[in-house]
């Protein structure tokens, strides 16, 4: 029975998560019914193609570098170090990580934009009829990723410390290690699988990153957006070298990340959170506070920026460094005007169905896959887990791929243009997300309640339903709220997935820019930032609770 | 000498008072335990001496030097944790080595000394294992060796052996006897468990809710105890309501349950007192003129322990060692030894 439910589960992902893979990697070696390396010499002998691989890596490995040092000495002060307003500031210190990336781009161009508040102010006190600057190029991408992805290591590293063990802080302080001897021979070592992870995150995060350089790169090409531009250009075999090139990227440093991390080290994760230390020096505790708080002011800025905009009247900032007049009429606007509204409800829709199809899914394979040791289990769990190490991008190209012939044999159907694709792909980005979250907590369950039930008669079904389920109920609706999220703010995929009947709000946003309506943009951003803070708190609290 | 001073020593977390007025000596070589219940406010104490934590009243000398303000750094205590705390990315010679770096000493004198205190714990040879892969026993070494190669002034440790199971305890608290006296260090063991605490200490001090109730060695708590908590806390006994008759030389008369009893306690005549009876302060003895009858009976190897009915009512405890009357058997007891205390009413209870 088990064995019947794994094949099937496992002939599913096949089908949706690897199958759409393997047809980018032989259609990057066919033209015309012919196996052909044509493609993968056009790349390699053009210089563009180096350069946007070139310049992949270096932003995702400065990304890694300037992000973990915002990161994680961010998350050392706010864990560590006692002061005033530390609660607020942790929690704000979150907040890039349920911004939506192209919302979180949006909100850059607000702030340090060519027509931005801060170009604005300086036209405006210095006179000048022109920007002082282009906010564009890979400085422009790099900073944007440093100061929204400097999260994962702050939110790894925080967890990390919340099971910290203090009494070995306090072992190394009896022994007479000062402070920073013991940061640097107990807490950092310790710390490193936390902040291994965080740096692997922001690795695949910036590999994949599509909307900053989209908006932001100008001259400045990177893979994702090279491939969109061979692809326009009909290269299709060249756009899927390029694709393969990604999904390498991301691998090597999937693969890296593993060999650095190291397993991470056992018996570091017991015991209370440190609390924090009140330094007793009163001018050290408001340095301490008024120096966070101007990070925190820095990197939220941008979000405030967005709140701002969201306010401006139609037609009210045009010339002045602060806009002349405020209104809530573009809040209304969405709502009031069909022609507004309909993207919300087509991305509602499809992110909802999506991340409900997913939710069954991973919760089915959670079910087959309880048992790690099972050498099926292991392939369900690669297969969950794919669409998370490769690039969106990727996929929504491979999707597309996939899906333009018929070939029923090879479950290969036209939704190209249909209603479905779009959806279809949200479900394999929410996939993973949902899908690691359930697989976890199911196995997190002690099996003794399992066991317990069915001493008591209950049967196979029985039991799942009134014990498992309820007990996995918790995460399953957290991770099913992330996911939904991450479909709703989606831009990578519907920007090369989208019909006229499933334009999503992401590309309605950047519409709305286009025609000069950036209080209507900014405001679909808002309401998606609220909806995925939302989301992320069902999803903490859950975790919490389980 | 004394080598750890506690002089009113007073902790509050938040409204709740956990340390009240604590004083105690440890002289130079001593081994002193910290006897008390969960919850009594032991651990907080030992942290307050190793610097975990900060007084809010009294002093802390340790060999001499007032430390009430220092920093753990400058205390030299050596600190075995409950959990041990073994740095789990370090191996058995980077933990031991770890208190050593501030000595300077060079490459090989640290891997003697290293050497020399593994020795000690009986773990020669394991410098380059990982901690996580040793058992609970050799985890307990290691912390101990860790807590020692530094040359503390004082050894302070938590519920050292409460980690380990049961059958593995006796030998190693065994064990960790004869190391201290060996190196003749002073020591402070914290533990809840009174035949740890009467194994290993020279002196005992019995907290109770955060108050000292008695200093002294095992048999002073034993056949002495100032408080009728320490009475109940050491050894068996049984709490009666009694009367004083009259004070005899040091000890008092006592008419309790219709018997007249001899006990320890101050206490002037007339007093009503609790009265708190060991087992062998009665024995059973048929010419005996108290009569009762036997309500419950428990085995306990060498002997039974009988708990008696009174014909007034009260019931007392009394160990039997011969083939055992059966529960209902009417008997009669006899007065046998020292073993009855006297507590006025008024003292806490
Ligand atoms: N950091 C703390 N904050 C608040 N209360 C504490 C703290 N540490 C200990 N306590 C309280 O102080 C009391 C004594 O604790 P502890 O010293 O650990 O007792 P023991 O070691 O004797 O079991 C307990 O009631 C405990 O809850
Ligand atoms: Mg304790």
């Amino acid at each position: 029975m088990r064995r019947v439910l794994q094949l099937f589960l496992l002939l599913v992902l096949a089908w949706i998560v690897v199958e759409p893979l393997a047809i980018v990697g032989v259609e990057s070696v066919r033209r015309d019914g012919a196996w052909t390396l044509d493609a993968v010499r056009a790349f390699a002998v053009e210089p563009n193609e180096w350069r946007a691989a070139w310049n992949s890596t270096w932003l995702a490995a400065l990304s890694v570098i300037t992000g973990t040092m915002i990161g994680v000495p961010l998350a050392l002060v706010t864990r560590l170090a006692g002061f005033p307003g530390r609660r607020v500031v942790s929690a704000l210190l979150a907040l890039p990580a349920v911004l939506p990336p192209l919302v979180g781009v949006v909100a850059f161009l607000f702030l340090y934009g060519e027509s931005g508040v801060f170009s604005r102010g300086i036209m405006a006190l210095t006179g000048s009829e022109v920007a002082p600057w282009r906010f564009e190029g890979g400085g422009a991408v790099l900073l944007i990723h440093a100061t929204t992805m400097y999260v994962y290591p702050y939110l790894l590293v925080r967890a990390a410390l919340a099971t910290f063990d203090t009494s070995l802080i306090e072992a190394a302080t009896a022994l007479g290690a000062g402070r920073v001897r013991t940061m640097r021979t107990i807490v950092l070592p310790l710390l490193r699988p936390a902040i291994g992870n965080g740096a692997l995150l922001i690795a695949l995060t910036s590999l994949a990153s599509f909307s900053a350089p989209y908006v932001f790169g100008g001259g400045f090409r990177v893979l994702p957006t090279q491939l969109i531009t061979t692809r326009l250009n009909g290269d299709v075999s060249v756009a899927m070298v390029e694709t393969l090139v990604l999904v390498a990227l991301a691998l090597f440093c999937l693969g890296a990340a593993t060999r650095l991390g190291g397993p991470g080290v056992r018996g570091a994760g017991k015991g209370l959170a440190p609390a924090p230390a009140a330094s007793r020096k009163g001018w050290r505790r408001s340095l301490t506070a008024v120096g966070v708080a101007a990070i925190t002011v820095w990197l939220l800025l941008p979000h405030l920026a967005l709140l701002g905009v969201s306010f401006v009247a139609p037609g009210a900032w045009t010339r002045t460094a602060l806009p002349t007049a405020w209104t809530g009429g573009n809040y209304v606007a969405l709502i009031a005007e069909p022609e507004r509204w309909r993207p919300f409800g087509t991305s509602l829709w499809m992110a909802g169905l999506a991340a409900a199809a997913a939710a069954v899914l991973a919760l089915l394979v959670a079910v087959a896959a309880r048992d790690p040791r099972h050498r099926l289990s292991r392939g369900l769990e690669v297969a969950l887990g794919l669409p998370w190490a490769v690039p969106g991008t990727v996929y929504a190209i491979a999707l597309a791929t996939m899906f333009s012939v018929t070939q029923p044999a090879a479950g290969r159907f036209i939704l190209i243009g249909t209603l479905w694709l779009l959806p279809l792909a949200y479900l394999v980005r929410a996939l993973p997300i949902i899908g690691r979250a359930v697989v976890a907590a199911i196995r997190a369950l002690d099996p003794a309640y399992d066991e317990a039930a069915a001493a008591l008669g209950a049967g196979r079904w029985r039991t799942f339903r009134t014990i498992t389920l309820p007990l996995l109920m918790p995460a399953l609706a957290g991770a099913t709220a992330l996911g939904f999220v991450t479909g709703l703010g989606d831009f990578m995929t519907s920007v090369i997935l989208y019909t006229y009947d499933t334009r999503p709000v992401s590309l309605e946003i950047l519409g709305a820019i286009r025609q000069g309506e950036l209080g209507i943009a900014a405001a679909y951003g808002v309401v998606i930032t609220l909806l995925s803070t939302a989301a992320f708190v069902l999803a903490e609290r859950s975790r919490g609770a389980a | 000498m004394s080598t750890v001073a506690l002089d009113g020593v007073r902790k509050q977390f938040g409204d709740v008072a956990v340390v009240r007025d604590f004083s105690l000596d440890v002289a130079d070589g001593e081994i002193v335990a910290l006897l008390g219940p969960s919850g009594s406010g032991k651990t907080t104490l030992l942290r307050l001496i190793a610097g975990f934590e900060q007084v809010d009243g009294g002093r802390i000398v340790l060999g001499g030097d007032d430390v009430t303000s220092r920093p753990p750094v400058a205390r030299r205590c050596g600190m075995v944790f409950q959990h041990y705390a073994l740095f789990p990315h370090l191996d058995v010679a980077g933990n031991v080595g770890y208190g050593l770096s501030g000595e300077r000493l060079d490459r090989a004198a640290m891997a003697t000394r290293i050497a020399e205190v593994l020795e000690l714990v009986d773990l020669s040879g394991y410098e380059r294992r990982p901690v996580t892969a040793l058992s609970g026993g050799q985890q307990q070494r290691v912390a101990l060796a860790r807590a020692l190669a530094p040359r503390p002034r004082v050894l302070l440790l938590d519920e050292p052996l409460s980690n380990l199971d049961p059958t593995l305890r006796e030998r190693t608290r065994r064990e960790l006897r004869e190391l201290v006296r060996r190196i003749g260090i002073t020591t402070i063991l914290v533990t809840h468990e009174q035949e740890e605490a009467f194994d290993i200490a020279d002196r005992i001090a019995l907290l109770h809710q955060g108050r000292l109730e008695q200093v002294g060695t095992p048999e002073e708590l034993y056949s002495m105890p100032a408080t009728q908590f320490v009475a109940g806390f050491i050894g068996r006994s049984v709490t009666l309501p009694g009367e004083v008759i009259r004070r005899v030389g040091d000890s008092l008369e006592v008419a309790a349950a219709g018997i007249t009893w001899r006990a320890t306690g101050a206490a002037e005549a007339g007093q009503a007192v609790r009265l708190a009876i060991r087992p062998e302060a009665l024995r059973a003895d048929p010419s005996g003129t108290i009569a009762g009858a036997v309500v419950r009976r428990r085995f306990a190897g060498a002997s039974w322990f009988l708990t008696v009915r009174l014909d007034d009512g009260a019931e007392v405890e009394v160990a039997a060692t011969s083939a055992s009357p059966a529960v209902g058997d009417r008997i009669t007891l006899a007065l046998a030894g020292p073993g009855a205390h006297a507590f006025a009413h008024d003292a806490p209870p």
